[in-house]
């Protein structure tokens, strides 16, 4: 009898055990570990090019995560990406004049939308459009930039051509060289 | 005429030796509804072959996981890439080698023991005895641990890929000096539930299923004499070994 | 050849088990060459003959374990080769038997060995199936090893085992395959009273398969004598010892020619061995 309990026990133990590594994988190791923040709201951006933008890529504001890409679309009129950015409720202060670019991590890592905060006294709600973005930096384009030279590169980018392409964003546009 | 046979051997030997096989999972699959009636039996199982073999899977899982985060350091910092570190720990631990090298310690350790057990209840008589007193072996001995590895596989890969996770951590953070918190953001950012770890979690009942067939009909296939229950069990190493890749490369080529 | 039919009484009408005209190939050797036997109810059967003649194999074709390539083997009026598995495990629940190796099974304790058939069919509360159990083990003189894991126990103690194992549910009936074999003189005395006992008071139909012949003429009501694929003789203990055939006369004297060969097939031993033609 008491034999019988031990194995009973044990198996017992054994597939809790399994089941908290089961879980401890789904949770801590992968994207569902994002979603515990719980409550979040939605802003929209548009790019004319996002590059290797993927769902579930991070959002982040002075490099934290604040959240994730929860949707990517094309508009069929306009030929632009349009990203659904999915925010934590935490951080609802951001002004409603930041600018949203699609960066890169690293020479060669995954690319994840950056949110320059403005200085707009009024703050985005759930729902708002991010006006002012900055499109993935291509690596063809930027060779193709230097090789050419500033005017011509200049002349060919389609960013450059819109208007939501700000001046204030240059400095951050060569992240991938800022290798310190 | 030996001769003649060892010639037959690996074509028409080998196509007898799946037929069979897959007659005997028939047979498994109708004798599993008797087989709840052994509940207890099951349980049982469950133990012997999954809490058994969890020191091995957990040591394995643990220095494999150290290895790889030693390698891919050094791979990932050619190219400047080391924050995926974490990434590509978890991704190739649990698409593939988690699944994949859990099932061949499984064969190893719980696969040989299951047809040496059953090969030598053959060979002392006791599936005939069993049948004699009215018990099906099937229903009582097979199909439990059958079941039992269908459960036990995902979990015991669950655990090793918990700790591969532990390792590569160890190492990468704690050894090399990446930063924990890249290492994990990199990581949760990147591996998805669905696409990533229940995909691992198929493959490895897949591979229990296999293993455990084939386990069990070596053993119940067995020649009854202790010669025969030595080469039923290197075959089932070596016939699940190459079951449980050929198959890893059938589902990762159409699942995924 | 001998004429084994001049022996048979006339056919029991309360035979249990009747074999006709059973025919056995296994492998490359034919083992049963048209067999015929009754086994009549409520009596000790013996089946002797040498070794490696089938006599397991008979035992086999009882319990429906193997199917005869051609004639019957009816058991309590049906034919086992034609029930489904149903009907012949239901069958199997009331038959006792003993294996010749014992066949205890090693992850249970002696007490869980006999209390598997129990276990395995009735829902029997833990109280009843403990006073069963002690008291079959106590008829094999085994009560005190009922904690004993088969690994622990002389092969002798495992076939006593085994037959309480056999004798739990209280079968119509029992079939031993050499019980005497590894016992001391007084095992097997207990052993040879047990089967007795369990023939006469309980009406338990028993089959004897054994090599002892003093043992086996003390219990047996018949005996058959099984021998190159036939019955050689059959006929009650005292009609065999008088020995009137070639094959009984042999058998029970243990001569090494006779009808029965010693010697497994072979080519001559002188030649074998290159003393004869080999070298002119
Ligand atoms: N499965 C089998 N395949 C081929 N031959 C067998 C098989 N089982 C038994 N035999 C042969 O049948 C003969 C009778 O065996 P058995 O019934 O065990 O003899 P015994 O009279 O000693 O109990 C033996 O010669 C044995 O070699
Ligand atoms: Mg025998």
């Amino acid at each position: 009898m008491a034999q019988r309990q031990s194995f009973q026990i044990g198996t017992g133990l054994f597939i809790l055990l399994g089941f908290a590594a089961l879980g401890y994988l789904a949770t801590q190791t992968s994207s569902l570990a994002n979603y515990r923040e719980g409550a979040s709201y939605a802003l929209k951006a548009r790019f004319t090019n996002i590059g290797q933008l993927k769902l579930r890529a991070p959002v982040k504001v002075a490099g934290v995560r604040v959240g994730s890409v929860s949707g990517i679309q094309l508009e069929a009129d306009k030929l632009d990406a349009l990203v659904t950015l999915s925010l934590d409720k935490r951080f609802d202060k951001i002004p409603d004049d930041s600018a949203a670019a699609v960066f890169t991590s690293g020479l060669l890592g995954d690319q994840y939308v950056a949110i320059q905060p403005g200085g707009s006294p009024d703050m985005f709600k759930n729902g708002d459009e991010v006006v002012l973005t900055q499109s993935s930096m291509q690596l063809e384009e930027l060779i193709g930039k230097y090789l050419v030279g500033g005017d011509a590169g200049k002349g060919g980018d389609k960013a450059a051509a819109k208007p939501e392409a700000k001046p204030d964003a240059k400095p951050d546009a060569t992240p991938p060289n800022d290798k310190k | 005429m030996s001769a003649v046979r060892k010639a037959n051997l690996p074509l028409g030997e080998g196509i007898a030796q799946i037929g069979a096989c897959g007659i005997f999972l028939f047979q498994i699959l109708r004798a599993i509804p008797r087989s709840l009636r052994h509940l207890r039996e099951t349980v049982r199982q469950v133990y012997f072959v999954g809490a058994m073999s969890l020191v091995i899977i957990m040591t394995c899982g643990l220095f494999i996981g150290m290895v790889l985060g030693l390698q891919l350091y050094h791979t990932l910092s050619i190219f400047g890439g080391t924050a995926a570190l974490g990434t590509v720990v978890a991704l190739s631990l649990y698409r593939e080698l988690g699944p994949v090298v859990t099932a061949l310690l499984f064969a190893g350790r719980a696969g040989t023991s299951i047809t040496a057990e059953i090969g030598l209840m053959r060979a002392t008589d006791q599936l005939d005895a069993m049948e004699m007193m009215a018990v099906d072996p099937m229903a009582y001995v097979v199909a439990p641990r059958f079941l039992a590895g269908i459960i036990v596989m995902p979990l015991l890969a669950c655990v090793f890929n918990a700790l591969g996770i532990l390792g590569a951590h160890l190492v990468g953070v704690s050894w090399l000096g990446l930063d924990n918190g890249t290492f994990w953001s990199n990581m949760t950012s990147n591996v998805d539930v669905w696409d990533d770890i229940l995909n691992g979690v198929w493959k490895s009942t897949a591979f229990g299923a296999v293993i455990t067939l084939i386990a069990t009909y070596q053993g119940y296939t067995t020649p009854p004499t202790s010669e025969g229950v030595a080469y039923a069990t290197t075959r089932t190493v070596v016939f699940s070994s190459i079951a449980t890749l050929v198959l890893d490369f059938i589902m990762t080529a159409f699942l995924m | 050849m001998s004429k084994p039919r001049d022996l048979q009484p006339a056919i029991p009408t309360d035979a249990l088990i009747s074999i006709r005209g059973l025919r056995t190939r296994l492998g490359d050797k034919l083992i049963f060459d048209g067999v015929d036997l009754d086994i009549p109810r409520g009596k000790i059967t013996a089946i002797m003959g040498p070794s490696g003649t089938g006599k397991t194999t008979l035992l086999r074709h009882i319990t429906g374990q193997l199917g005869p390539d051609a004639g019957e083997v009816m058991v309590d009026g049906q034919n086992i080769a034609r029930i489904g598995r149903e009907a012949l495990f239901d069958l199997r629940e009331r038959i006792g038997y003993l294996f010749q190796n014992s066949a205890l099974l090693t992850d249970f304790s002696v007490f869980e060995n006999v209390a598997f058939p129990l276990r395995q069919h009735l829902k029997l509360p833990e109280e009843l199936i403990r006073n069963i159990v002690l008291t079959k083990l106590q008829a094999v003189g085994l009560r005190g090893a009922a904690e004993l894991m088969p690994a622990e126990l002389s092969g002798g103690m495992m076939r006593r085992v085994a037959l309480a194992r056999a004798i739990v549910r209280d079968p119509m009936l029992i079939i031993y395959d050499e019980p005497f074999v590894g016992l001391d003189p007084i095992a097997l005395n207990q052993i040879l009273k047990l089967i007795r006992t369990l023939n006469q008071t309980l009406g338990i139909t028993s089959i004897l398969v054994a090599h002892e012949l003093a043992a086996v003429s003390r219990i047996a009501d018949q005996i058959y004598l099984l021998a190159a694929g036939k019955i050689a003789a059959h006929g009650t203990p005292d009609d065999l010892a008088r020995g009137e055939t070639p094959w009984t006369k042999q058998f029970f004297s243990g001569e090494a020619d006779g009808p029965v060969p010693f010697h497994y097939p072979a080519p001559d031993y002188a030649t074998q061995l290159g003393l004869v033609g080999a070298k002119p």
